[in-house]
């Protein structure tokens, strides 16, 4: 876990064909030669001097690595960390070394500067910036992490929603009493889709919340739909993603139980095994086949959002099974409100 | 002022109790300014097919999306009838459909209904061409579950499932079904792209439902000839030899 920032991603080199960090290298070269020419220069034209001396070295030099850097980059990227610092940090050394080599006739008469020395340079300029990129690339990615949770907070499909208000609407003269209990659950449902989808939240809620939603779907789908819950052995108090489990029946409704006349029966089971929390979703499968690509997104949705609260400790398996389909996730049992993995630092 | 029209005879189509419901209540609110008359309500295309046959019926509210036979072909069927009643889609929420119907000037109704939306809808509701029509399948691409033809004024289903081949004659394609034969105006190119799936072409103007193929041999005496038997027919079609190959390797990987 040692290359491993807060995410859980591997720390990559950076792309040396971005603008930023070609400026950010270029940035740091001139300042450490200017540096180093005023701790040599005894006044300012003495500086002035030795600085364009140094520069029309120094200048092609830089241009030359960045482009190699540039080049080589993608090459570089598909290395393991350790290998890619290796190979970025001899490109480093060995284009000035062969660019003083290859002018060294051409500025014969000023200072040469040693081999030695110019590779010195390179290797301790070279170093330092990939250590900088590789301590900025870890301080930013839990922002990316957060941001990329929250874009992937499920969102509701309109067709359900539309489909739900004509429900309710429908049900506001002749049962005003199951209209309340309609829209009360609709606010539970979308006080939850609106919340902080980067919180772990408890179990016993999560299943409290898809009932809500069947609820809702079973208004208007009626004995079309049948639900069947095995949770007697459901860890009440495991913390959880949340809306991982009213997706997942939500994507069962709409591919296994809407497509077909006769409707069909969802089976829920959730329970503890060997310390994780194990939550199965099964639906019949619709024999018209008109609407996978949908399935596949909210799918790849929820196992990005395990893998960023998990890690590889949480798995989501698709597991066709005959006439039937099914989803199991596993997801590693903890209690605590806080979240196990790093993933999410609270640092503004 | 004009003598008061007889009241629009309507049909309500929608999967969802609820939903017929609200429609229901909302026509009943409106009956002063648009008389109506509720003459059925069914939840599925076929049903709908059925009691269009059985009584007159000015407008049909359709539903789009349907288990089954969805919306837009229950109204590829009904305008197989000679005098075929307005239709009006309605659906909660379907991005494509939407931009077909404003694309066609077809007038559609959003769940839920408003009832201002819907007196607009039925006061210049009208039938659609069958150019429409398609257009609207085409930005909705579904494969039907029944092919259709009007025999003597009434709407013959045949149901995709039992069909056994469909062979290009001449303008008509003939659709063969274990119980019988029949003639519908349809390409065979468009059939084989619409149900890609189920038919395979075994010759330049035949298809065959590729789940019924029984066997298929070579013909005696001819070195290229093949034919091919499907369960519950005695004829043999015959595979012409650019099909045969490729029908080889199809036939392998099911």
């Amino acid at each position: 876990m040692k290359r491993k920032n807060h995410n859980n991603r591997q720390v990559e080199l950076p792309n040396f064909c971005h603008l930023g960090v070609n400026l950010r290298i270029a940035l740091t070269v001139e300042a450490a030669l200017v540096a180093g020419v005023v701790a040599r220069a005894p006044n300012v034209p003495a500086f002035w001097a030795e600085f364009i001396e140094l520069s029309a070295l120094a200048q092609p030099a830089l241009l030359l690595s960045l482009l190699a850097l540039c080049a080589a980059g993608r090459w570089l990227r598909s290395l393991p960390y350790r290998l890619g610092v290796g190979f970025t940090l001899a490109l480093a050394v060995a284009v000035p070394v062969l660019v003083t080599q290859w002018l060294k006739p051409l500025l014969a008469g000023t200072t040469v500067f040693p081999l030695i020395w110019v590779a010195l340079f390179a290797l301790l300029i070279g170093g330092g910036l990939l250590a900088y990129f590789n301590l900025r690339a870890r301080a930013l990615s839990p922002a990316i992490t957060e941001a990329r949770l929250q874009a992937l907070q499920a969102r509701i499909r309109p067709h359900f929603l539309f489909n739900s208000l004509n429900a309710v609407l429908s049900l506001v003269r002749s049962d005003p009493r199951r209209a309340e209990h309609a829209l009360e659950n609709m606010a539970d449902l979308f006080r939850a889709l609106m919340g902080d989808a980067r919180q772990l939240a408890p179990l016993e809620d999560e299943v409290a919340l898809t009932r809500a939603y069947l609820e809702l779907e079973q208004l208007r789908l009626g004995d079309r739909l049948q639900v069947t819950w095995h949770i007697n052995k459901m860890p009440a108090d495991a913390m959880i993603p949340p809306l991982v489990i009213q997706p997942l029946v939500e994507n069962a409704v709409y591919h296994g139980i809407e497509p077909q006349p006769e409707g069909g029966e969802i089976n829920l089971n959730i329970y503890l095994s060997a310390d994780k929390v194990h939550i199965v979703v099964r639906n019949p499968i619709a024999t018209d086949g008109s609407h996978h690509k949908g399935n596949r997104i909210a799918l790849a949705n929820i196992r990005e959002r395990l893998l960023l609260h998990f890690d590889l400790d949480a798995q989501l398996k698709l597991e066709p099974l005959g006439a039937v389909y099914q989803v199991h996730i596993v997801i590693p049992y903890t209690r605590e409100r806080t979240q196990p993995a790093p993933a999410h630092p609270h640092r503004r | 002022m004009n003598a008061p029209n007889p009241p629009l005879r309507i049909l309500i189509v929608d999967d969802e109790a609820p939903a017929r419901s609200r429609l229901r209540d909302v026509l009943a609110d409106c009956a002063g300014q648009l008389p109506v008359v509720i003459v059925g309500e069914v939840d599925n295309g076929l049903d709908a097919l059925n009691l269009v046959q059985q009584q007159p019926v000015d407008a049909v509210l359709l539903d789009i999306r349907m288990p089954g036979m969805d919306g837009l072909e229950c109204a590829a069927h009904l305008n197989r009838l000679s005098n075929p009643p307005a239709i009006i889609f309605s659906t909660a929420y379907d991005a494509y459909a939407c931009q077909a119907f404003d694309l066609n000037a077809v007038d559609y109704l959003l769940k839920p209904v408003r009832a201002d939306r819907l007196v607009r809808a039925l006061s210049r509701a009208h039938s659609l061409s069958a150019t429409t029509l398609e257009h609207l399948r085409e930005a909705h691409p579904k494969p039907r579950t029944h092919l259709s033809v009007n025999e003597k004024g009434r709407i013959v289903l045949i149901p995709v499932a039992d069909i056994l081949y469909l062979k290009a004659e001449l303008k008509y394609v003939t659709v063969c079904t274990a119980a019988r034969e029949f003639l519908i105006e349809e390409s065979l190119t468009r059939l084989e792209s619409e149900f890609a799936e189920t038919f395979l072409r075994i010759h330049r103007n035949c298809l065959v439902a590729s789940a019924r193929i029984r066997e298929i041999g070579k013909l005696p005496g001819d070195d290229d000839g093949h034919f091919l038997r499907m369960d519950g027919l005695e004829e043999r079609l015959m595979v012409s030899r650019r099909q045969y190959s490729t029908l080889r390797e199809k036939i392998k990987s099911i």
